[in-house]
């Protein structure tokens, strides 16, 4: 507990880390149980049927299937080239699968998804656009208000007039996720999107994206080659080598997690690390 | 719009400008010694004092600008006839392949030839009208525009693209948010060339044949020895030129005012 509060004392908004040290008082009493069976507030959930999909001869991912219960935090990891980024290209529908299916929320994937959001590895927010009419690309009715208040909850609420060009690389993915969450996707995906970042603020958006994530009840799916990443933020984690799943692995750690010292979270680590 | 930080700041520019213009001011002072000495006959080049005695009479009378005002109207539509034709079929090859297709190797053939060229052509098409310096100017200008608009639609970052097509952009908003401004560099470019080879084709199409404008003001000098008038008409056109380049330069720093490049210019536009 003292560690992750030295974190968010990091930050330098004052009245964004009071708010996220008071939501993380009342969650620890825990408002709603943690853990795969976690009911979702607007989370969909995921089922790939017999995936497979091949470039050519190359067959990256060969008969998967998966459920990801609604409102899970599910981390995917495995070693570059394993087929992890595929994988969430598929559901994301932005590929097609070569054969099998994929459901969200019990309608099978065709295309891409108005409820369904994906979080790139580099923000990808347009140039030229200030960064709320980047929040509210969509350009919703009344997307002024929503991006505002999307903003407002990942902390950059006074950024709104800003160029995307002169943000450091956690602002631009924090107004990337902001963008990500106006529209109330049932399912976020995210590419390894703290990659780039460095390790504090790394922590720092771990701690962002953990507490939106137990606020809106997306379903989430986390591709990282982070393994201590994935045990910091998933309800289960799996990992992908050769096309498959070898190991489908519960993290019962309760949350808020802190990062580091934790016998049991590195523990898990290990089991992890021997399988990627 | 400067702040009393800046004031250090100004003091350096304008010493930089001064000092800019110290060799043009110290050029011009000696050319007038020369003249009046009688080392440079005024036959050939008249003294600077005299080609300001031919503006101030030139602007006086009338003529100076009715012939910059024919000229730069010329120069204008055959701009808008011949960029809007270079920027329409540059945005419609760049967005679609059949159109590439169809468009692409036919332009890319045609840019070669040097529009200067086709002159004796568009004489005995247009006669020595409007249409001939118009039609002119248009073929000069499409082409730079075409290259860079489809150039810099393809340039535009896939990775934009695809993002915005997660977020459920159709095709008509993404070709606004998206390809437009992502290739308004390249085509702001493109404006550039066309605006240098707006200028001197008209004047190649002016001093061939035309009965208005600045270049048949020259040309009719020539014929009586007026070297004033002459230079007066090459001045002219350094400063039409001079204009459009910084018309341009505002464009670019309202459009390009995300672009870091330009960012310096456009805080200070933008607080104004």
């Amino acid at each position: 507990m003292r560690e992750s509060a030295s974190v968010l004392r990091l930050h330098k908004d004052a009245s964004f880390h009071e708010a996220d040290a008071l939501a993380e008082k009342n969650l620890l009493r825990d408002v709603r149980p943690h853990g795969k069976d976690a009911p979702s507030l607007n989370g969909q959930d995921i089922r790939l049927d017999r995936l497979s999909k091949s470039f050519g001869n190359r067959s990256v991912l060969s008969d998967l299937d998966l459920v990801i219960p609604a409102g899970q935090l599910l981390a995917i990891v495995g070693r570059s080239g394993c087929g992890k980024s595929t994988l969430l290209r598929l559901i994301a529908g932005l590929d097609r699968p070569t054969s099998g299916t994929i459901a969200i929320g019990g309608a099978e994937v065709q295309s891409l998804q108005p409820n369904v959001r994906l979080l790139f590895q580099d923000a990808r927010l347009l140039p030229w656009h200030r960064v709320l009419s980047n929040v509210g690309i969509a350009r919703t009715k009344g997307w002024q208000e929503t991006a505002a208040a999307a903003l407002a909850d990942v902390g950059l609420d006074d950024r709104s007039n800003d160029w995307p060009a002169v943000l450091s690389g956690g602002q631009a993915q924090r107004v990337a996720l902001a963008r990500a969450l106006v529209s109330r996707p049932g399912v976020l995906l995210l590419d390894e999107p703290f990659g780039a970042l460095d390790a504090l603020t790394r922590m720092e958006m771990h701690r962002l994206l953990e507490r939106i994530w137990r606020e809106h009840g997306f379903t989430t799916v986390l591709i990282t080659h982070d393994v201590a990443e994935a045990v910091a933020l998933a309800d289960r984690v799996l990992v992908i080598r050769d096309g498959g799943i070898t190991l489908d692995l519960p993290v019962d750690l309760p949350r808020p997690r802190r990062e580091g010292a934790d016998t049991a979270a590195v523990a898990l680590q290990a089991r992890i690390l021997e399988e990627v | 719009m400067v702040g009393p930080s800046h004031l250090h700041g100004t003091g350096a520019a304008a010493l930089r400008t001064l000092a800019s213009w110290a060799l043009p001011i110290v050029l011009l002072i000696a050319w007038e010694i020369a003249s009046r000495s009688g080392v440079l006959s005024t036959r050939l080049l008249p003294a600077p004092s005299a080609v300001a005695a031919a503006f101030w009479e030139s602007l006086r009378n009338g003529t100076l600008l009715t012939h910059a005002t024919i000229s730069t109207e010329r120069a204008l539509k055959g701009l808008f006839i011949g960029g809007g034709i270079g920027f329409v079929l540059g945005v419609l090859a760049g967005v679609s392949r059949p159109a590439e297709i169809v468009f692409d190797s036919s332009m890319q053939m045609l840019r070669n030839v040097p529009h200067l060229a086709i002159i004796p052509l568009v004489i005995l098409w247009f006669g020595i009208g409007e249409e001939a310096k118009i039609f002119l100017v248009a073929i000069g200008t499409a082409f730079p525009l075409y290259l860079n608009t489809f150039h810099g639609i393809r340039t535009v970052d896939p990775k934009l693209i695809e993002m915005a097509r997660v977020y459920g952009l159709g095709p008509v908003p993404l070709f606004w948010r998206v390809i437009l401004p992502g290739a308004m560099p390249s085509i702001l470019v493109g404006l550039r060339f066309s605006l240098g080879l707006m200028w001197l084709t008209l004047i190649v199409a002016e001093t061939i044949s035309a009965s208005s404008g600045i270049g048949y003001m020259t040309m009719n000098a020539r014929e009586f020895l007026q070297t004033d008038v002459v230079v007066l008409g090459i001045i002219v056109y350094a400063l039409l030129g001079k204009l459009a380049d910084f018309i341009t330069r505002l464009l670019e720093a309202r459009a390009l005012a995300w672009h870091p490049t330009y960012r310096r210019t456009v805080t200070r536009g933008a607080t104004s």
